[in-house]
């Protein structure tokens, strides 16, 4: 885009295999990142960071978790609010019981045990394909939520079935959850933590797992005859997702929410997470971030500027007016692209290449 | 066209950043915000509740204000949603904030810690954290002028009554059918304990949200268990499906009784005659015979001013944000005196809700007299009264059929909320304050 990569040579193996094969986009992604990193704790109020950009990042991590399970190996998921519900219960049941563990443990300890309960669910998958599948997957939902609200256990016996999150530090003097952690504190460290795990995810899917995931996806029988074991490659695909989503359940409780019930994870949050992926675009990493900044921080986006344009206009009329132009952007986005807005931002650059002079 | 768009985008995007990064105004005005829902399921209830709000505040205003300051009212939209909630607190949260009314025990719950380290206090009206009324363990959280504890105490008691005495509950059935949320939950405890003090039999019956579906709980409710008495923890339609379903079941209305958030008259009407009899509890009058609801008539409705329809006016639901709207401006009348008669930070209208005391004659000076009762509040205990009535639906209106009744809050509920308050301090490890 705007540059050539003329003159860049690849001599080994490592760099034909890069993410980033251009220079130009390391330099552009480390620039991003840097952004995110110090410009934006800097710059951004506290509204922004925690209300737009914490819920943006939990749902991006719920997003790539969904997107690994449906857009790489096809399998259609309802579950994800129930294995959101899962990442937090036992990330609050692991915090509560075992106060010294680190926070940062017990969200990956959240997630493998929601990899665990993944797999469980995944079984069926075995057997059954599509929307057969998404409707086994559905039982998850229910089943998950239902758990979590019957049990006093799951909430230390707490008279409303609401878990609230201990006081934590990342590192000593830094809290990120509770009463004392600051936003900032709260968005470092969510940026560089789901930083890494969609980093993990990226090269899970370049990777032999992924490519097993992507044969599935596309044909199974062919998968099973070229060498690619269903069982493993389908729930290693459950597995790997529920552990993605588990720990997103636990930083939206921990971090975002700070306290949480059951209901949060009702089906409309699997709802929420399927149309991110959907828009976002079904098979990309990049997708995932795209469409959780689309559903996330659209309607938000959309009701504080009605309210910018004309402070006095009443809320009812904002909130309806919200929800009939988020519908019709939804709608329109799919019908100018239907792979989703990761697709979009592809032509984008391939266009931007022969920019100004297209042939 | 592409970069058209990009450019419009830019544009928005650069006005929603000056709209949230430009300071706040001068402090000439007090502001008040306000959590209020006017979409999604429970859309219903919350609408004549933020017009009863909106409307006293401008009564206020249109009265001078509180010792001449103004009050600067603003509405948030959560559709009853806890992650919007969160949201629009961020949104309208500044240090001048006086009080927030979240309007839902989730939201209440996930602000509770927030509000606390931002200073400013969070009032939740008759639903909430239990526990929030220990002011010792949560210095912002004001649950006066009742908890859901004391609710159920006073409905239990009123049972008694009806059966001839405490004694007479051993044995008998009691049944809760309540929104499986962190809102119905609350009572259960409480339920609990009393069964175990008088020897009724309690029942669980959990109803999933929003509570459109409710055939089955009903059936074993009417056909199978038959309780003496059914309590309703619900909200939205959820109350309106239970009172037409237990109507379906011939459950007996005069002994199916609802906490405060379960008997306006969004509950019964759509229900029509089959609602009769039903019964819940209240803690504030209904109908426009009092002069500051003759005031917000005058003053606002007829000046055109009104949020909502004038034939709103002295619905429960109204009454209800009109009570929420006196216990704020009382509030920060009450901070006033102690601070200056300028607007006020939320860490000082604090001290005003703990040092809140509506006697009859303050209740005289609102126009409010015989629409609550007299409220005190301390350091330690933000709860209040915990007086509650009981009121039946005729068909056409609500009618007191109780006095007001008071409950066992030396003896019961207080120590299961320091308990409950203990505990939480001990979880999160707050250091209580000395009240003394």
């Amino acid at each position: 885009m705007l540059y050539r990569e003329a003159g860049q040579f690849k001599t080994d193996y490592a760099a034909d295999q890069a993410i980033f094969p251009i220079l130009q986009d390391r330099i552009f992604l480390g620039l991003f990142l840097l952004l995110a990193l110090v410009a934006v704790p800097l710059l951004a109020n506290e509204y922004w960071l925690s209300t737009i950009l914490i819920p943006f990042l939990v749902f991006s991590l719920a997003a790539i978790g969904l997107n690994l399970l449906t857009g790489y190996c096809g399998q259609l998921s309802l579950g994800t609010g129930g294995f959101m519900a899962c990442g937090a219960f036992f990330a609050f049941k692991l915090a509560t019981a075992f106060p010294d563990l680190h926070i940062a443990v017990v969200f990956l300890l959240a997630g493998v045990g929601t990899a665990g309960v993944g797999i469980l669910f995944g079984i069926p998958s075995l057997r059954i394909k599509g929307f057969y599948l998404a409707v086994a997957t559905l039982a998850a939902q229910f089943f998950l939520v239902w758990v979590f609200n019957k049990f006093p256990w799951w909430v230390n016996y707490s008279s409303s079935g609401v878990i609230s999150a201990p006081a934590r530090e990342i590192v000593p003097g830094f809290f990120i959850t509770g009463t004392q952690a600051s936003p900032v504190t709260k968005y470092v460290f969510l940026l560089v933590f789901v930083a890494i795990l969609a980093l993990v995810a990226k090269n899970l899917v370049r990777g032999k797992m992924g490519r097993s995931w992507m044969a599935i996806r596309d044909m199974d029988i062919a998968a099973e005859i070229v060498g690619i074991r269903p069982l493993h490659a389908k729930l290693s695909a459950f597995a790997i997702s529920s552990f993605f989503i588990g720990i997103a359940g636990a930083l939206w409780a921990f971090i975002y929410t700070g306290s949480v019930e059951a209901l949060a994870f009702q089906i409309d949050r699997s709802f929420q997470v399927l149309f991110m992926i959907i828009i976002g675009g079904l098979g990309s990493i990049l997708g995932s971030f795209l469409g959780a900044a689309f559903i996330v921080l659209l309607p938000i986006f959309l009701n504080n500027t009605m309210l910018a344009v004309d402070p006095s206009i009443s809320t009812a009329i904002v909130s309806h007016i919200e929800f009939m132009i988020f519908g019709a952007l939804i709608i329109l986005f799919l019908i100018v692209e239907p792979h989703g807005l990761a697709r979009l931002w592809q032509i984008t650059k391939e266009k931007l290449r022969l920019w100004p002079f297209p042939y | 066209m592409k970069l058209k768009t990009l450019g419009l985008a830019a544009a928005g995007a650069a006005v929603l950043f000056a709209a949230t990064v430009l300071p706040a105004t001068a402090q000439e005005k007090q502001f008040v915000p306000g959590l209020m829902y006017r979409s999604g399921p429970y859309a219903p209830n919350g609408v004549p509740f933020a017009n009863g709000l909106a409307d006293y505040f401008k009564m206020v205003n249109a009265k001078g204000g509180i010792n001449g300051v103004q009050i600067e009212y603003e509405e948030c939209d959560t559709a009853y949603n806890n992650d919007r909630g969160v949201e629009c607190y961020e949104r309208l949260k500044k240090p001048g904030a006086a009080a927030i009314t979240p309007l839902s025990t989730g939201i209440t719950y996930a602000l509770i810690d927030r509000a606390t380290a931002d200073k400013i206090p969070v009032l939740s009206m008759g639903y909430g954290r239990t526990a929030g009324s220990d002011g010792t363990v949560f210095p912002y959280v004001f649950t006066l002028p009742a908890t859901y504890w004391s609710g159920a105490d006073v409905i239990v008691n009123h049972i008694a009554q009806n059966e001839g005495g405490y004694d007479k509950l051993k044995g008998k059935k009691i049944a809760l059918v309540y929104h499986d949320s962190a809102y119905g939950k609350e009572p259960i405890g409480t339920l609990e304990a009393l069964a175990a003090a008088h020897g009724f039999e309690l029942s669980l019956f959990p109803v999933a949200h929003p509570g459109l579906e409710q055939k089955a709980t009903w059936l074993q409710i009417g056909r199978q268990l038959r309780p003496d008495w059914v309590l309703m923890w619900g909200w939205g339609v959820m109350n309106s499906t239970a009172i037409k379903e237990a109507a379906a079941v011939a459950y007996p209305m005069d002994h199916f009784i609802g906490i405060w958030w379960s008997g306006s008259e969004q509950d019964v009407t759509p229900a029509g005659d089959q609602a009769k009899g039903y019964k819940s509890a209240n803690f504030h009058g209904t109908g426009t015979d009092y002069p500051a609801i003759k005031d917000i008539i005058k003053l606002v409705q007829d000046a055109g001013n009104g949020t909502g329809p004038r034939d709103e006016v002295g619905t429960v639901l109204y009454n209800r944000g009109v009570m929420n709207g006196a216990i704020i401006v009382e509030a920060i009348r009450t901070a006033q005196d102690k601070y200056g008669k300028k607007a006020l930070l939320g860490e000082q209208i604090r001290d005003g809700f703990e040092a809140l005391n509506i006697d009859a004659a303050r209740l005289e000076a609102m126009g409010l007299t015989g629409f609550m009762e007299p409220i005190k509040i301390t350091c330690a205990d933000h709860e209040g009264t915990g007086r509650a009535f009981i009121q039946q639906w005729d068909g056409k209106g609500w009618n007191k059929v109780s006095d007001w009744i008071e409950p066992n809050r030396a003896g019961l509920l207080r120590p299961m909320i320091v308990e409950a308050a203990a505990a939480y301090a001990a979880e999160k490890g707050i250091k209580a304050r000395d009240c003394k």
